[in-house]
């Protein structure tokens, strides 16, 4: 079945967006042709990855390690091009 | 200073961890504008208004019913960030006044692309300054109108190719030098003016945060590599941004009430071929157009230390 | 209670955004403005108006600045003219696109080139489809009154759109007319403070001006344009309600010496005061003509004009402004086409005069009724339109 889309009186006042950040639930994971993991054993939890990542794709574990949202990761390979240690690596996605 | 590099010792625990420039955005993989973005609002806080000026950030954030903005945000037009942001201003300020809005502190932004910023947003920019209005304008610069695919700007640096400055059998593409967008700001004798870089995230949040705190208009020039535009790999974003410093093509400075400070001074910069050598909008250049973007960076890389120096007298 | 005065008209603008207790104002000078925003100024530097004043560098500035100024939660006012107006266009569609009620003077005058700072209608005509509630002045009364009227309309929640009020320039705007100027508390008890319906607010996050694919725009179009359509209840209740408080009248179309006539002259703003003594006259020498004047140009009252024209034998539409290679003038096509599909219908001849702030002379409307006759019996033909008083 269909969904039938919204009339007119349905949208708010000049299609203003009132929930914030709502592109969260848009699902730009699915763009990544490679998508990074993580060697703990050469991690030394700086954060540099998690802050230099243009999708605010990786959060701090309970652990300290960044972990990845692979929900939003585009699969740029900023990460892991930019990790000092060389803890992160690139590998083909599997879709 | 490119402290985060050399030393471990960085603490993303000192930054905040809420995300205010929401993950799913559309920005395309690797995109050097959303990287500074997502960055400054960490300094910003959610006390913020954001005005945005169309172009790829206003694109990628908000196609209805997707927002990625956690902070409130307008977008009016292309030429008029600035212009928005003098009225938002204004208002609250009486809206203070009157006690009709939160007696907080608001961090107002005006933000725009290189084009937005030094081209057709250019006169409300510099009338918005010369009025004082206290807002912080925030030029994210691509050296191109990439939303639109990528055409030249007077951001566009010497030697690019864009579509609207093709390389050619006539033509090394852009043929003018970039126009000194930060310089231009700093004319207006406003209290605060930065350039900044999101491969150097402490260098930028610390700015951040004194523009936020400055009283009347700062000004910070946010380089943010584009993989689209500049088409290099989109690994190599934080990579190019460096380089830009690096090289002195893009050199982090600050000038605080009149006075310049060079945040980073390079004992020996690297050529500016290691900057080039990823871009493919550069690389059609031959060894003389080479050496030619080399003098125009010694030059102005020099005069600005020269000024720093100048400006340090003073001060004695 | 008011205090009876005679006052420049601008001036009397100001006043009444003064009493609308205006919270930012962004203005550029501008002929045959200027003396509103000079006016606000020295308020505001005196200490007579506690308002923010924004001197920007351009009229698209000013209008960007209201835009902002009026998302924040502020009631944003500005004023302009011709090429200011022009310069103003895109942000005039944002600023009814986006359902902020900001309300701006239009001191009327003519577009460059030839480069005229005189009056007519050009400048207003060209932004006609822009969203905008769009009022006309006869009077220095009028100009006062519909300016405090403005902010009610546009801010009422069943409305949040834009509203201009047009005033003829210099012929209006710079004479000096008696007028009733109301109380502070009088305009308090009929304009309460703005109550944003949308507002950048961080504690409630919200995204102005998004994206709008072809999925939604159309629907975003609808919904805009019902707003406009149906805001007409909303200003004849505030207008109601105006008339009860100040005992001054307003309608959609204003009518003069209608019962009976057979001609009627069509006309908006202030040259309806010559025209009405031209009707005099000729209703002296015992001809049946008579006056409607367009006080609300949009949303356009269909039913009101229809209701005014109902039963005479012409209208003879006067505009001053000329849509080049068209019909001729923007208010008598709009006539036309709300009459087109009525059984029973009017004559309509189209005149455009006073271009660039030429006289319209009592002489002007005798030729003009003149040539209507004239045209009536000959069965109604010839030209689209006429210019008056050109020279050959
Ligand atoms: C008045 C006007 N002219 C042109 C455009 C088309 N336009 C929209 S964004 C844009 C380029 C934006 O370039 P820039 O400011 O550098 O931002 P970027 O997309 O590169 O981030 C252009 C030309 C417009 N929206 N409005
Ligand atoms: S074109 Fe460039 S600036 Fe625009 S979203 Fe893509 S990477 Fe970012
Ligand atoms: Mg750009």
């Amino acid at each position: 079945m269909t969904e039938k889309k919204p009339g007119w009186k349905e949208y708010p006042l000049a299609a203003v967006i009132s929930k914030p950040g709502s592109c969260t639930y848009h699902n730009t994971g699915d763009w990544k042709t490679m998508r990074p993991v993580r060697d703990d054993s050469k991690c030394d939890k700086c954060g540099f990855c998690w802050i230099i990542c243009p999708d605010a794709a990786l959060f701090m574990g309970e652990d300290g390690y960044y972990e990845v949202d692979l929900y939003h990761c585009k699969g740029c390979g900023i990460c892991a091009h930019e990790c000092k240690k060389s803890a992160i690596r690139m590998i083909p996605e599997e879709h | 200073m490119p402290q985060e590099k050399q030393h471990p010792g960085f603490i993303p625990r000192l930054i905040s961890p809420r995300e205010l420039f929401a993950e799913g955005n559309r920005g395309c993989q690797g995109c050097g504008e959303a990287l500074a973005i997502r960055q400054i609002l960490k300094a910003a806080g959610p006390d913020t208004i954001v005005c945005s000026a169309t172009g790829c950030v206003e694109i990628i954030s908000s196609p209805y019913p997707e927002t990625a903005w956690r902070v409130p945000w307008i977008h009016v037009a292309f030429e008029n960030a600035a212009a928005v942001a003098s009225g938002v201003e204004a208002a609250i300020k009486i809206l203070k006044k009157r006690g009709r809005y939160h007696d907080r502190k608001i961090n107002i932004i005006a933000l725009a692309g290189d084009g937005g910023t030094a081209d057709i947003g250019l006169q409300a920019l510099s009338g918005a300054f010369e009025r004082r209005h206290d807002f912080t304008y925030i030029c994210t610069d691509n050296e191109a109108y990439m939303n639109t695919g990528i055409q030249r700007s007077s951001a566009t640096p010497y030697g690019a190719s864009t579509t609207t400055s093709p390389a050619g059998k006539e033509s090394i593409g852009q043929t003018t030098p970039k126009k000194d967008m930060p310089m231009i700001a700093a004319a207006h004798d406003i209290p605060y003016v930065a350039t900044c870089c999101p491969s150097y995230p402490m260098d930028l949040l610390a700015k951040a945060a004194k523009a936020f705190n400055t009283e009347g208009p700062s000004y910070l020039h946010v380089l943010s590599p584009c993989p689209t535009g500049w088409r290099h790999e989109s690994h190599l974003t934080v990579e190019i941004g460096r380089l830009a410093v690096e090289t002195g093509v893009f050199p982090l400075y600050e000038i605080i009430e009149g006075r310049l400070k060079m945040n980073v001074v390079m004992e020996k910069r690297k050529p500016v071929k290691e900057y080039l050598k990823h871009q493919g909008r550069f690389r059609h250049l031959g060894p003389d157009e080479i050496e030619e973007i080399q003098r125009i960076v010694d030059e102005k890389y020099v005069r600005l230390l020269r000024r720093a120096e100048f400006d340090r007298s003073l001060e004695r | 209670m008011g205090i009876r005065t005679g006052m420049e008209v601008s001036i009397a603008i100001s006043e009444a955004v003064k009493l609308s207790r205006a919270e930012v104002i962004a203005a550029y000078p501008i002929t045959p403005q200027t003396h509103i925003v000079e006016e606000l100024a020295r308020m505001v530097a005196d200490g007579e108006l506690d308002a923010k004043f924004i001197m920007v560098e351009s009229e698209h500035s000013a209008m960007s600045a209201c835009i902002g100024a009026a998302a924040a939660g502020a009631r944003s006012f500005t004023a302009t003219a011709a090429q200011g107006l022009a310069l103003m266009h895109e942000m005039l569609y944002i600023a009814s696109g986006l359902r902020l009620p900001v309300v701006m003077a239009v001191a009327n005058r003519a577009m460059s080139a030839p480069l005229s700072i005189w009056g007519d209608h050009s400048d207003i005509m060209a932004e006609r489809d822009s969203g905008w509630i769009q009022l006309f002045a006869e009077t220095g009364q009028d100009a006062f009154d519909l300016t405090i009227q403005a902010f009610r309309i546009a801010e009422d929640e069943r409305v949040s759109l834009p509203v201009v009020v047009n005033i003829d320039g210099f012929t209006l705007s710079h004479v000096i007319e008696p007028l009733e100027i109301e109380s502070q508390e009088d305009v308090d008890r009929f304009l309460p403070p703005f109550k944003p319906v949308i507002q950048l607010d961080p504690d409630k996050p919200i995204s102005i001006g998004p994206v709008g694919f072809p999925e939604i725009y159309t629907e975003i179009k609808k919904q805009q344009n019902v707003a406009l359509v149906e805001s007409y209840k909303v200003i004849r209740e505030i207008w109601n309600e105006f008339r009860d408080m100040f005992g001054r009248e307003y309608h959609p179309v204003e009518s003069y010496r209608t019962e009976d006539a057979e001609i009627l002259i069509h006309i908006a703003g202030s040259t309806a005061g010559t025209a009405r003594i031209a009707v005099d006259m000729l209703r002296e020498k015992g001809e049946k003509v008579g006056l409607i004047r367009t006080r609300l140009w949009r949303p356009y009252p269909f039913e009101d004009m229809k209701k005014a024209v109902a039963g005479v034998k012409a209208v003879a539409a006067v505009d001053r402004c000329l849509s080049f290679g068209g019909q001729g003038g923007p208010m008598c096509s709009e006539l036309k086409s709300a009459m087109y599909n009525l059984e029973e219908k009017p004559f309509i001849a189209g005149f455009i005069a006073g271009l660039g702030g030429r006289d319209i002379t009592i002489e002007d409307f005798f030729t003009i009724v003149k040539e209507t006759k004239k045209m009536l019996e000959e069965g109604g033909g010839g030209e689209e339109y006429r210019m008056i008083g050109v020279r050959e």
